[in-house]
């Protein structure tokens, strides 16, 4: 018996949580290690020398291009990121408020909705080349996206936001005085920023670069729509189960594992080292005015035509839902605009079922996640005890796995009875999607509680207890209260982020309990664009709805947690 | 109300041990201060008291119950915050009656047990507001009022005043000694302020390094600190290293070694300036208020000749720096007299009375 009280109830909280964390994190990725081992019936690592001297090099061919890809969206998001969070947040000039904020639109855009919005606006029969060829009179569309650029400006356009937003908060942490003295000392503008200013923002850069390239050697939307021949292993991953070669579709997920949890242990590693750039907090920054005439309409014009760019994908879904199917054929332009596919959704329970299946698996995985959220980042935040940093990881390793490799992790281990399982098949039942964006949406929702209960100081709750309150007592009427905003905001982002998930559902879903994300896709290949679209709609007001509401209500900028 | 009894207790912290050997009573009623420099264990000492630490060894005991392991929610301790852990959520009734809610107390009751007390710490008209509307000194009588309506058997205080600036420090440190009156209560309270600890305890702790040296009177650590540590921690003191070099009836004769040249000085030998039992290292002390200064040369013991270096005016005080020998001493004079027309480079003699020197034992750094 462990003799001491304390000890003791740390470990009842944290059993649960380790139980959890055990059953539906590691153990799916150790079924699916054992599984790639398996070659012919015996146990080699055959698979593994096949992936890597198989001839037709396709394996080796996904992953280096992964890689590829990865490293471009990296350099362009930060040569997009970089740049614009420097004039929003050191200079002035009319309406910079507003295209501030319009710079993190692309967040309101699941990533599914986002790439069929490039389609219909980029792609061969897209609005704007068309509009073009018939603007200047040419044979030919002057341009459309597909493959390796379409995945890129999709990326570029989705993630230059994680760029955007780190490199912004750092910048706002940095002291004036710090640029200051150096001006008093007599360096000028460009000695300044090379070597005061960019040091400083190092550290963001790279967290941001690490976070980028982990997130596009896991994409899977954008490749699944637009890649055309072109192979990425998020993707080939996905064909080999459709093509029933499960130990080579282990393998594969194997290997992008290991590239991702090597980027979420250097990252940690990185954040963790301790860093003299620390700067010091809550000191505004400055903002210059920009005075310059011409300069500065030259940023208020560049301002309105990025807002266009950025808001064109938000108002082609819209434009889209309005087209009733089979009205938009042959034509370049839709000339039909009505509220049917709406009423559809609203009166047709056949179209109607989606959006209900979504809703209600997101509300099962998301009432898990709340629960598990705030008992894991209680232990992990406020509760001592050894192998905290175990935990920690595997908190996160949800995270930094590909969607792709969570559904065949899940595979491998329910598509058999176990303990887990409580000796049920979950493969092909109603209970596997929700486990699924339980899983994906840990992360969030115990790092956004983190950032709250971290706020929390310790003697707040050792106040209540020497007051004679008992700790469920102090735990619901301090804790609990205090805690909530930030929880309630991590867990809404979690609900919308289910509703709109696509890489696991197209893994595991059945027929009768398909998602959103499958049905736009259905409706995507029967050219039903306006239901589609429809769909896409309702996710983005709900996403914009909960920024809404944390922002509002809760004082919480939601979309912090997203990074 | 109860007594204290802390028995033998030592806690470490992996390989750092915050708290050593430590021996303490705490009578019924007694305002007792813990006072040290920071990282010297008083914290670490009153959260063992309060029950958010377990010792590593020894016992803590409320009057005659062993308290060692009994949780904090069980101690019945009133303890004040550092930071006050007000809680934000709620208003100031509603945080002062959160100990009351605990414990269960009709509407009736308890709406009265919390005016009242909030009509002692004078915040009757605050009741309704949100805590983050309140001032610093507010917020610290709201900590006070919720710590006390619990009625508790000790009230524990983590240097509350610490955060306020200088005028309220003041203030409050006159409402807390009255509150402490009027509730009769134990009360322990933490600081590293020195002018705190003296001006309102019956007794003081003296910590440093996790061990407490003295154990007294805010007078006896004044007057009669038991080691160069506690001497040089309280006012300002001159410690010079000495050898005793013969112990007479009437007097001690020290030699105070320094460089090149060295000074014999005679102490008188009574047992406020020497205990026998001291031995090992010593040093000889004497306060700045103690030494006179003389403009001619007088007979009579211990009257050395030397060179004014510094001359310091805090109005009603001087503080002179003197150089005689290889010795530097430090003098503060009343502004009065002599001492006005004294500045930086005149010579004058310095006079070190037998009767207020004292020889005390040297500890080292680490406080072994
Ligand atoms: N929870 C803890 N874990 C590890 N070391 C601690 C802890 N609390 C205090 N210490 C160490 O114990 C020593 C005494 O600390 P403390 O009692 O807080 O000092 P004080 O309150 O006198 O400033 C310090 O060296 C401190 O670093
Ligand atoms: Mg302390």
């Amino acid at each position: 018996m462990i003799k001491n009280r304390d000890t003791r109830f740390t470990l009842l909280l944290l059993i649960p949580v380790l139980l959890v964390l055990i059953a539906y994190v590691l153990y799916p990725s150790l079924r699916t290690f054992m599984e790639s081992l398996q070659k012919d019936g015996s146990m080699t690592f055959g698979n593994y020398s096949d992936f890597f001297t198989q001839e037709s090099k396709t394996n080796l061919e996904a992953l280096w291009n992964s890689v590829y890809i990865s490293i471009l969206s990296v350099l362009v998001s930060a040569f997009i990121g970089i740049p614009l969070a420097f004039i929003f947040n050191r200079y002035d000039f009319p309406g910079r408020g507003f295209f501030a904020s319009a710079a993190i639109m692309p967040i309101v855009l699941p990533s599914l909705v986002g790439v069929m919005a490039f389609m219909f606006l980029y792609g061969e029969t897209g609005l704007i080349p068309n509009a073009i060829k018939d603007l200047f009179g040419l044979d030919e569309v002057p341009f459309k996206i597909g493959g390796v650029s379409g995945i890129l400006i999709v990326h570029a356009y989705t993630m230059y936001v994680y760029f955007y937003m780190t490199v912004s908060s750092a910048i706002n942490k940095i002291d004036p005085s710090l640029e200051e003295a150096a001006y008093n000392l007599g360096a000028n503008r460009f000695k300044v920023f090379w070597k005061i200013t960019f040091p400083l923002l190092t550290p963001a850069i790279v967290a941001a670069s690490l976070l980028v390239f982990m997130i596009s050697m896991a994409s899977f939307s954008a490749p699944f729509l637009l890649a055309g021949g072109y192979r990425v292993l998020s993707l080939q991953i996905y064909f080999s189960k459709i093509n029933g070669d499960m130990e080579v579709a282990a393998t594969q997920s194997v290997i992008l594992s290991i590239v991702s949890i090597s980027f979420l242990l250097f990252m940690r590693w990185y954040q963790n080292r301790k860093d003299y750039r620390m700067a010091s907090k809550g000191i505004g920054a400055h903002r210059s005015e920009v005075n310059h005439p011409l300069l500065k309409w030259i940023l208020v014009f560049t301002g309105v035509v990025g807002v266009i760019i950025l808001l064109l994908p938000h108002f082609t879904i819209l434009l889209l839902s309005l087209v009733p199917d089979g009205t938009w054929t042959w034509q370049t332009y839709p000339s039909v605009f009505n509220f049917e596919n709406y009423r559809l959704l609203y009166q047709d329970p056949n179209i109607f079922k989606p959006l209900k299946n979504s809703l209600i698996l997101s509300f099962i995985a998301t009432a898990g996640n709340l629960i598990f959220g705030v008992l894991a980042s209680y232990v992990l935040v406020k509760r001592k005890f050894v192998g905290k940093s175990f935990v920690d990881i595997l908190v996160m390793i949800p995270w930094a796995l590909p969607a792709t490799v969570i559904g065949m992790n899940l595979i491998f281990a329910f598509n058999e009875p176990t303990i887990f399982s409580f000796g049920n098949i979950l493969v092909g039942t109603f209970w596997i999607l929700p486990l699924a964006y339980f899983i994906r949406h840990i992360p969030l929702v115990v790092r956004s509680t983190n950032a709250v209960l971290e706020q929390l100081d310790d003697s707040i709750e050792e106040a209540s207890r020497s007051l004679g309150a008992k700790w469920f007592y102090t735990f619901r009427k301090v804790i609990l209260p205090l805690i909530l905003p930030g929880v309630l905001s991590g867990t809404l982002l979690a609900f919308v982020e289910s509703v709109g998930e696509f890489p696991t559902s197209v893994l595991l879903y059945t027929i009768s309990n398909r998602p959103i994300s499958i049905e736009i896709m259905n409706q995507l290949r029967m050219f039903n664009m306006g239901q589609a679209a429809a769909y896409g709609m309702i996710q983005i007001s709900l996403i914009a709805l909960v920024l809404f509401i944390s922002n509002k209500f809760f004082g919480v900028k939601a979309e912090k947690s997203l990074s | 109300m109860a007594s204290i009894n802390i028995d033998n207790v030592q806690k470490a912290f992996g390989k750092v041990m915050a708290v050593d050997h430590l021996n303490l009573d705490i009578k019924d009623g007694e305002f007792f201060t813990f006072l040290g420099p920071s990282g010297c264990g008083k914290t670490t000492t009153l959260r063992m008291i309060a029950g958010f630490y377990y010792p590593t060894k020894g016992v803590v005991r409320f009057g005659k119950k062993d308290m060692t392991r009994v949780p904090p929610e069980k101690r019945n301790t009133g303890m004040v915050f550092q930071n006050y852990a007000l809680f934000p959520h709620m208003t100031v009734f509603e945080n002062v009656a959160f100990g009351l809610r605990v414990r269960k107390l009709g509407s009736k009751e308890l709406k009265m047990r919390v005016e009242d007390v909030l009509q002692k710490v004078r915040l009757e008209q605050y009741a309704d507001r949100q805590v983050s509307q309140l001032s610093g000194g507010q917020q610290q009588r709201v900590a006070l009022a919720r710590a006390l309506v619990i009625e508790p058997e000790i009230l524990l205080l983590d240097e509350p005043l610490s955060n306020l600036d200088a005028k309220l420090r003041d203030e409050m440190r006159s409402e807390i000694l009255r509150l402490q009156k009027d509730y009769k209560i134990t009360t322990i309270y933490v600081t590293h302020d020195q002018s705190e600890a003296l001006s309102m305890s019956d007794r003081i702790a003296v910590f440093n390094f996790g061990v407490c040296h003295q154990v007294g009177t805010p007078s006896e650590i004044y007057n009669e600190p038991a080691n160069d540590f506690v001497a040089g921690f309280i006012g300002e003191i001159n410690l010079l290293p000495v050898k005793i070099e013969k112990i007479e009836r009437e007097y001690i004769y020290v030699i105070v070694q320094n460089g090149e040249s060295s000074s014999e000085l005679a102490v008188r030998n009574a047992p406020f300036n020497y205990k026998e039992e001291n031995k090992g290292d010593l040093a000889l002390s004497i306060r700045p208020e103690s030494i006179n200064i003389l403009d001619k040369e007088t007979e009579g013991k211990n009257i050395f000749k030397g060179t004014i270096e510094e001359v310091q005016f805090f109005g009603s005080l001087i503080n002179i720096l003197v150089r005689t020998g290889g010795l530097q001493l430090q003098v503060n004079a009343l502004n009065s007299g002599l001492s006005r027309n004294l500045e930086a480079g005149s010579e004058v003699w310095v006079e070190l009375p037998d009767e207020q020197m004292r020889i005390i034992p040297v500890v080292n750094g680490d406080g072994s």
